[in-house]
């Protein structure tokens, strides 16, 4: 007999149907399964048969066969598991045949015939959906997962046994509750209102997040650089239910979150010794790489002129498009990249440049080190701002402002770009190119002169001029004006970043 | 007036050709190169002797001016009377200087007062701060500033000078037409363009070691006076200062920190006599005599109160947020001032985001 049972392939990001059959004749007890699986499939027989039996149903003694269709489809892990059970049990008469249809199953079995948590559940819950499956079976710990999808039963099961009765038209068990909020949410997220000085690195991180441009932090160590970068995603504002199922389906994929919807922007910050397909995606079975987990929040490279430039190099595209393409035999996997890049280092080698008597560093290994920032990363990067050391007086003073209040400011600023920006492709001033530059940003006769004052004094390059406009509309939208101050202007120009003048002479 | 003659262009041929052997006697190179031609050979040709000989009577000097113009290069000789002045001092002048950047505008900058500003490849960031705005000063007040485009010190001097946008003349160890170090081309490229760049070698020369000593007691002998910003013990720029001294010329020197080795032979200097050196007015009073001649004053702006406080912090060392608290200010407002003050030219703001005052 035959039956058969749709499931999910996970292709980088994305769902691939599966159609699983089975088919039991008469012959000499085997089990094969074909259509291009790999190990951890193939082992999936023994994991089935010994499921099967721990959960008190027969396991047919003839020859099945088990196709994974298309076949051309590499399959990979042990997601199949389940399907693959339930259609064993349905061909050889054990659960009806027909309800099978309506369902998709994913998940892994142990030898006891639990169905085991699966990394990527929202994925498959879409593909079901999309594929105009109805009914969905998932271990138990991804239901409120897979449940995000709508129009979609979802029905979190822990066992075969239970899955099978969900099938056979039992009822299907309740979503688990969602845990009590302290429990999702662990420490509480790093907030604005806990630094100390720095007031003018609050100020860029503000602009930075209002304007979606790129934000470069220089100075010495233990100065808090990265203190104040973790604090960039409590002050973005709070994301879509789109972008939380974008956010939630990469890092359910990754392995990296089991339960509900994913509240809160990431933020990723990987070590300096990060390779390039680590950073951006990659690998033999491409997964995706720390650019595409912090999709929809901050990538935050620390000690930047310690990354290998091939590393730094590679998120050009990424940044450059949003997206980065993998390839790898004939298929080109696609993964969502749209981050905010935040990035620190120390002025030069040892970190202390510029403070009294600290730096042992000769001028000529500060140029090299200010060498190896320089490059396509930096062009990216629209601020540029020092973070030296408060003062006593400043850490022992009140903070200067929350997260909540700078999250109020950033998104008015960014409800005008949005009106302003409709139809050019941008979403933020921070995305805005050459010509929109040229088009939008309208400045007032002091700004005009204090802009052409500014470039003829040879402190703005031509590439200069357009970041420093971007960041200028950026200060203007966060105070409420319709074109660019005098004083927009000046302040743009005090956190101008300027890769091309910092290597002259 | 441009142009060589044939019996200078045979002597460059022959320190190009003879590179290698004068680098044995570079502990007397000043003396190596008083010898004649002749003695030269004698002196450090070995076994080659002879060849090196008939080598230098057949050299093709058309060759060599072809060369030299087609790196851009100008010639001037010490037969010609319009050969700079000072270099005649020197017991042994270059038989032929090679110029890029244009003759006649070298010749007349050298025939004024110019001042060497050198000293130390591992400055501190005070020395190079010192450097660049005495360059920038001196510049302002017309008087060129000569150094030999070294990393630290000698290159701070020349950016100075090309803010202030003055010519200022380079000295190089190798040939004119190469940037050395390797790494300064843009400022070769500007020093060409406004000033110009010297070398008594030929083009396609190797730097070698001897070349530095050579090239320091040029960089005396074309000036008036040098001045030494900062200088460990065995700093070249003492040598340089020892050549000035020889000549008769002016010597000064920056106070530096007595705790540091890099300002320890600038400080040795001013022990032994050298005219202090604490800002501009004071080369130009020892240039010109005292009160002739006042540094150019300021032509920025006038600040206002609060600029003027704010200035005041970031001149005390602080951190750019921390100075702007000190005065007073929000930072957003704080932004827009230190951007009034850079573009009034009070401060600069570095690759790392700091300001630096202007002196």
């Amino acid at each position: 007999m035959l039956a058969r049972i749709a499931t999910f392939a996970i292709d980088g990001v994305d769902p691939r149907q599966v159609s699983v059959e089975v088919h039991i004749r008469a012959g000499l007890p085997a089990f094969a399964i074909v259509g291009l699986a790999d190990t951890a499939v193939r082992e999936s027989r023994d994991r089935i048969h010994s499921a099967i039996l721990n959960s008190k149903f027969d396991f047919p003694s003839r020859r099945i066969t088990a196709n994974l269709a298309p076949a051309f489809l590499r399959k990979v892990g042990p997601g199949f598991d389940a399907a693959l059970a339930l259609a064993v049990l349905a061909a050889s008469g054990q659960i009806p045949r027909d309800a099978l249809a309506a369902y998709a199953v994913f998940g892994e079995l142990s030898l006891g015939g639990e169905l085991r948590d699966s990394p990527g559940a929202l994925v498959v819950a879409e593909g079901a959906r999309r594929a105009g499956l109805t009914r969905l079976i998932v271990p138990r710990e991804r239901a409120r997962e897979a449940a995000l999808v709508e129009g979609l039963e979802v029905a979190g099961v822990s066992t075969l046994r239970a899955a099978a009765e969900v099938v056979r038209g039992g009822r299907a068990p309740e979503l688990p509750e969602a845990p009590p909020q302290e429990a999702r949410q662990p420490a509480a997220e790093p907030d604005l209102a806990d630094v100390r000085g720095h007031a003018l690195p609050m100020l860029a991180l503000q602009i930075a997040a209002a304007g979606g441009h790129n934000l470069l932090l220089e100075g010495p160590p233990g100065t808090g650089k990265t203190m104040l970068a973790r604090r960039l995603p409590s002050i973005l504002p709070r994301m879509t239910r789109a972008e939380a199922i974008e956010v939630t389906r990469i890092h359910s994929v990754a392995g990296l979150h089991a339960d509900g919807l994913i509240g809160r922007r990431p933020f990723r910050a990987p070590h300096h010794t990060i390779s390039p397909s680590g950073l951006v995606g990659g690998g033999a079975l491409p997964r995706p790489g720390e650019a595409t987990l912090a999709h929809r929040g901050v990538l935050f490279l620390d000690e930047l002129s310690e990354f290998q430039r091939s590393t730094l190099d590679a998120l050009r595209q990424p940044l450059e498009d949003g997206s980065v393409a993998i390839v790898r035999g004939q298929r080109a996997l696609v993964f969502p990249t749209k981050f905010m890049l935040i990035a620190a280092t120390n002025p030069c080698p040892c970190g202390f440049a510029g403070i009294e008597d600290r730096c042992n560093c000769g001028e000529a290994d500060i140029r090299r080190h200010r060498r190896k920032l320089s490059g396509p990363l930096l062009d990216r990067m629209d601020l540029l701002v020092d973070v030296g050391r408060p003062s006593e007086r400043e850490l022992t003073s009140g903070p200067i402002t929350s997260s909540e209040l700078a999250r109020g400011r950033v998104a008015d600023a960014r409800e005008r770009q949005r009106a302003r920006l409709d139809g050019t492709g941008a979403s933020c001033n921070g995305e805005m190119d050459a010509r929109t530059v040229r088009r939008l940003v309208e400045l007032d006769v002091p700004a005009e002169q204090a802009l052409a004052h500014a470039y003829s004094v040879g402190a703005l390059s031509a590439r200069g001029r357009h970041r420093v406009l971007r960041v200028a509309r950026t200060i203007a939208d966060l105070e409420g004006h319709g074109r660019v101050s005098h004083h927009d202007l000046l302040t743009a120009l005090g956190l101008r970043q300027q890769p091309d003048l910092a290597s002259a002479a | 007036m441009s142009g060589a003659c044939d019996d200078c262009l045979r002597r460059t041929w022959l320190l190009g050709r003879m590179a290698g052997h004068l680098d044995h006697a570079r502990a007397r190179i000043a003396a190596v190169l008083e010898l004649d031609d002749r003695e030269l050979i004698a002196a450090l040709g070995g076994e080659l002797g002879d060849d090196l000989l008939r080598e230098r009577d057949s050299v093709d000097v058309g060759l060599q001016r072809d060369r030299c113009g087609q790196a851009g290069l100008e010639l001037v000789c010490r037969c010609d009377p319009a050969y700079p002045v000072r270099l005649r001092d020197l017991a042994a002048p270059p038989r032929a200087l090679h110029v890029a950047g244009g003759l006649d505008r070298f010749l007349a900058l050298v025939a004024e007062e110019p001042v060497a500003i050198v000293g130390a490849r591992a400055a501190s960031p005070y020395g190079i701060g010192v450097a660049r705005s005495l360059g920038a000063a001196l510049g302002r007040a017309d008087v060129t500033v000569l150094s030999g485009m070294a990393h630290g010190i000698d290159a701070a001097a020349h950016v100075g000078a090309l803010d202030a946008e003055a010519p200022t003349i380079a000295v190089l160890p190798g040939p004119a037409d190469r940037p050395y170090p390797a790494s300064r081309r843009a400022l070769h490229r500007r020093l060409v363009a406004t000033g110009a760049t010297v070398s008594e070698l030929p083009p396609g020369t190797m730097v070698r070691r001897w070349m530095f000593p050579a090239r320091n007691r040029i960089i005396a002998a074309l000036t008036a006076m040098t001045v030494v910003v900062e200088a460990g013990e065995r700093s070249g720029s003492l040598v340089t200062a020892g050549f000035a001294q020889r000549l008769g010329r002016v010597i000064g020197a920056v106070p530096g920190q007595v705790t540091r080795p890099q300002a320890a032979g600038s400080n040795a200097l001013l022990a032994g006599g050298a005219t202090v050196v604490r800002g501009p007015q004071d080369v130009l009073d020892a240039l010109f005599g005292a009160g002739v001649r006042s540094a150019a004053g300021d032509d920025r702006p006038e600040l206002t109160e609060e600029l003027a406080l704010l200035l005041a912090g970031l001149a005390d060392g602080h951190g750019t947020s921390t100075a702007l608290v000190q005065a007073g200010y929000e930072p957003d407002e704080g932004l827009a001032a230190l951007a009034s003050l850079e573009l009034a030219g009070y401060v600069r703001r570095d690759g790392g985001g700091r300001y630096a005052v202007i002196p």
